[in-house]
């Protein structure tokens, strides 16, 4: 009786072992392709775009194939139409985020927005390049920085008010309770108390939110459309390193394509970096 | 003038009021989680410079009890308090009443350390703020009165702009009780101050209360009954919404009226 017993623990036992352990090598592989992956993608954008870096990609604006263009005004245009594309999705992502951890509760509205919120986040990108494209370029007769700004603004607002309302929302009820205690009213709690506590979370959604832009293309498209020129103006069509890779890499040119490589390597260190930043940020002070 | 009058008559009817002045008279008071009666028909003074104990079993409202005192059930839609909670004549359950004012005489402190993610010294100023205007001076010697009367100056004095949670759990409630005095209410409400702390950090703030008694009227929800021996000068027993009995601390544990105060107290049940 009790030989039989422990005789079928010990085969209960062992086939649990083996299960566990064809699991975990299951899990390795899985990894590893996944960083194989990842690891080829940054070699061969090292391998391909590192030959072509030097200082005219930084000092010269696109040019014809052959008379030895750079990247300056895709670089400058990607900077601007970024910058200009979070302050404005910024503070519109992070008021909504307030509106739905502080104010909207369960309350049928509040379900509309986030419901709403959540669909515009996974939006595919083409399609907030055609909506911009109907109601700031056609109706005003020009593709310009600003229209691609704004494309870019309608991308980073959802990701802006998704985590500015989870990251309140992590915030203890007893915070809040703490600085209503001593007769703040609520507005101040939130910006006096709420916010500095969430201060990390929402800089990091910022960030990320920065870094998805950067890369992007599609929006871009019929928006700020791209620019031969140096151009920093925002009502003029606009140059940007994604619309380059987008004209150049399928081009017969080898020194386009050489450029479309370089353009690749800079916004992939660029994200990089955003997101270095965004891990430190959310690291410090913890 | 209607709700003196009322306080007035029914301050003389009822047996709870002794000699002493109560600072805040609860007359047939009812509390709702929805429709849950949380609080049956509770009569209660709290005496003005006196420490008042609560105890009682989990979910006995004595916590209820002190979130009324302020308000703050307001925060929760769902929740509501009928009766009344009478403060210098006036029923501060009224519709009318200014929170904010409300909050700045009737202070609370929680069971866990809340320092807010700032500097120490901003943790101060900043209920201070809400209520006055004071200059750089003026808020500096505040600020050193408050963390003075918490027993906190001299740990943290050389570091005020240092991260409130860099501190310990206990310097961490003091300076929870710093910010509440410092804002200077009559009234302080203390809701299980120390039991997210360790022995020496609630023996210093039991020392703390008893030196912060007679300036302010304290409120403290315990679940502690030697705590409650140690530093209340009343103590009121809370079973199952309902205030069962309240009399002197010394009293209570060793000659309670009622059976089920005995009970508790003894642990038979809770």
């Amino acid at each position: 009786m009790n030989m039989a017993r422990s005789e079928m623990r010990g085969t209960l036992s062992r086939r649990r072992q083996r299960r566990s352990r064809m699991v975990k090598a299951l899990c390795w592989l899985a990894t590893g392709i996944a960083l194989a992956f990842l690891a080829l993608i940054l070699f061969t954008l090292l391998w391909l775009g590192a030959a072509g870096l030097g200082a005219t990609v930084f000092t010269t604006s696109t040019r014809p194939p052959g008379s030895g263009g750079g990247l300056a005004n895709a670089i400058v245009g990607s900077l601007i139409q970024t910058a200009v594309g979070t302050a404005i999705g910024t503070p519109i992502g992070l008021l909504v985020g307030t509106f739905l951890a502080e104010y909207a509760g369960r309350s049928a509205l509040g379900s509309a927005v986030r419901f709403v919120s959540d669909v515009l986040l996974s939006a595919p990108s083409i399609l907030i390049g055609l909506f911009v494209y109907a109601i700031l370029v056609a109706p005003f007769g020009g593709f310009s920085g600003i229209a691609g700004a704004v494309a870019l603004a309608v991308i980073v607002i959802p990701i802006v008010v998704r985590t500015t309302e989870d990251m309140l929302r992590l915030i203890p009820v007893a915070l809040r309770e703490a600085a209503v205690a001593l007769g703040a009213p609520k507005w101040k709690s939130i910006v006096f108390v709420c916010y500095p506590a969430a201060r990390q979370g929402i800089a990091t959604g910022i960030l990320l939110a920065v870094a998805r832009v950067a890369g992007e293309t599609a929006p871009l498209l019929f928006t700020s459309l791209g620019n031969l020129n140096w151009s920093t103006s925002l009502t003029k069509p606009m140059a940007s390193l994604p619309l380059v890779i987008y004209q150049y890499a399928g081009s017969a040119f080898d020194d386009w394509v050489q450029l479309a490589w370089v353009a690749a390597l800079l916004i992939t260190l660029g994200v990089l970096a955003i997101n270095l930043l965004a891990r430190a940020a959310l690291s410090s002070g913890q | 003038m209607a709700t003196l009058m009322n306080a007035a008559e029914l301050t003389l009817a009822t047996p709870a009021a002794e000699a002493t002045t109560a600072r805040i008279s609860i007359r047939n008071l009812d509390f709702f989680y929805g429709a849950n009666r949380a609080l049956k028909a509770i009569d209660l003074d709290f005496a003005a410079g006196e420490v008042t104990g609560m105890i009682g079993p989990s979910g006995c409202g004595k916590s209820t009890l002190l979130r009324v005192l302020n308000r703050m059930y307001d925060l929760y839609p769902g929740q509501r308090a009928t009766g009344q909670v009478l403060m210098d004549g006036q029923n501060i359950l009224a519709p009318n009443i200014d929170l904010i004012q409300l909050r700045s005489r009737i202070g609370m402190v929680f069971q866990k350390p809340t320092p807010f993610p700032m500097s120490i010294e901003d943790n101060i100023s900043f209920g201070v703020k809400l209520h006055e205007r004071l200059s750089r001076a003026e808020m500096a010697e505040r600020v050193e009165w408050s963390l003075t009367r918490a027993a906190l100056w001299d740990e943290v004095k050389d570091r005020l702009g240092a991260q409130a949670g860099a501190l310990s759990g206990g310097q961490q409630q003091r300076l929870c009780i710093a910010r509440t005095i410092a804002v200077r209410p009559e009234v302080i409400l203390l809701d299980e101050p120390t039991s997210a702390l360790d022995p020496i950090s609630t023996l210093k703030i039991e020392e703390l209360i008893d030196e912060l008694k007679g300036d302010f009227t304290i409120v403290m929800v315990t679940h502690n009954m030697q705590q409650a021996a140690r530093i209340a000068d009343r103590v009121a027993f809370f079973y199952l919404g309902e205030m069962v009995e309240i009399g002197p601390a010394a009293e209570m544990f060793t000659a309670p009226r009622q059976r089920r105060t005995q009970e508790y107290i003894t642990g038979r049940f809770g």
